[in-house]
């Protein structure tokens, strides 16, 4: 039920960002207001239980994340670290585009994340830096299976893969 | 403040272009990927940030939404485009397709 509210107050958040400026009610018209309360509540019940998964065993719930603390670290990794690294894996994939080197393989990272967010956010950080991809998620361990395009090491860690990234994922989620 | 907006344009169209290189130069469907995620996700986000820097900097109501809405819009890519890639990646290797030239691949074991 709180993830249902949740969630729609979020929508509705995103709903009121995206039509400001249309009416004379704060900054809303009467039509967007009912429209997007309406709106918010559908999305509300149809992803409020993706959202915000119930607690599994030996995962922590992802109702942590309305901490705005969390939001701030959030905000702070995506404009620091994880944006430099970006350009650097731009400037990585730029060059091997050019050159042809490559060396391709699939391996698996135990980052040791136990909530959902965490994972996601580490897999979604891993997808867009220095030539690694995720491909498959093992969901019971949280284990990652990334795609390297310039393997160094088979069997390596989760830090030789991503860095700092799995400290900012657990500083952020857990 | 023209030449900003020019360099930021020219950036992000550089990037998106080697992305397209990468599609033609890479030898598989997940070298393709790193390819056409990390170049056209960066290469968009230096067009969006000179649509942004526009719009703040021409002003007025109408120019101040558009900006808001591409920031929205740059959320939503910078979230949904390595989830879709990440989809495809999955569902690539679930229907068989084994990574070209690999020297390891530890889903193998797995599956």
């Amino acid at each position: 039920m709180l993830a249902f509210f949740v969630t729609a107050i979020g929508a509705f958040f995103f709903y009121l960002l995206l039509t400001f400026g249309s009416g004379t009610i704060v900054a809303w018209s009467l039509e967007e207001w009912i429209s997007g309360a309406v709106l918010s509540l559908i999305v509300g019940a149809i992803a409020g239980r993706v959202a915000f998964n119930r607690k599994k065993e030996g995962r922590k719930s992802s109702l942590r994340m309305l901490n705005p603390l969390r939001w701030l670290l959030f905000l702070v990794y995506l404009i620091g670290p994880f944006l430099w690294a970006m350009a650097k894996a731009n400037l990585d994939v730029a060059y091997r585009v050019i050159t042809g080197k490559i060396r391709p393989g699939i391996v698996r990272l135990s980052p040791g994340l136990s909530t959902d967010f965490g994972t996601t956010l580490l897999a979604n950080s891993i997808t867009l830096t220095p030539g690694t991809l995720t491909v498959d998620v093992d969901e019971e361990s949280g284990d990652l299976f990334v795609h390297w395009i310039n393997v160094r090491d088979t069997d390596p860690s989760a830090e030789a893969v991503c860095g700092s990234f799995v400290d900012w994922a657990r500083r952020i989620a857990e | 403040m023209s030449i900003l907006l020019y360099v930021l344009l020219g950036i992000g169209v550089l990037f998106n272009g080697l992305g397209a290189i990468a599609l033609v130069r890479f030898p598989d469907v997940y070298t393709r990927l790193h390819g056409a995620t990390k170049c056209t996700t960066f290469g968009s986000l230096f067009t969006a940030l000179g649509v942004i820097v526009y719009g703040f900097a021409r002003g007025g109501a109408q120019y101040n939404t558009l900006a808001i809405h591409v920031i929205i819009a740059l959320i939503a890519l910078l979230v949904t485009n390595p989830t879709g890639s990440h989809a495809i990646a999955r569902a690539a290797y679930r229907s068989g397709v084994k990574p070209k030239g690999a020297v390891v691949d530890k889903l193998e074991d797995r599956s």
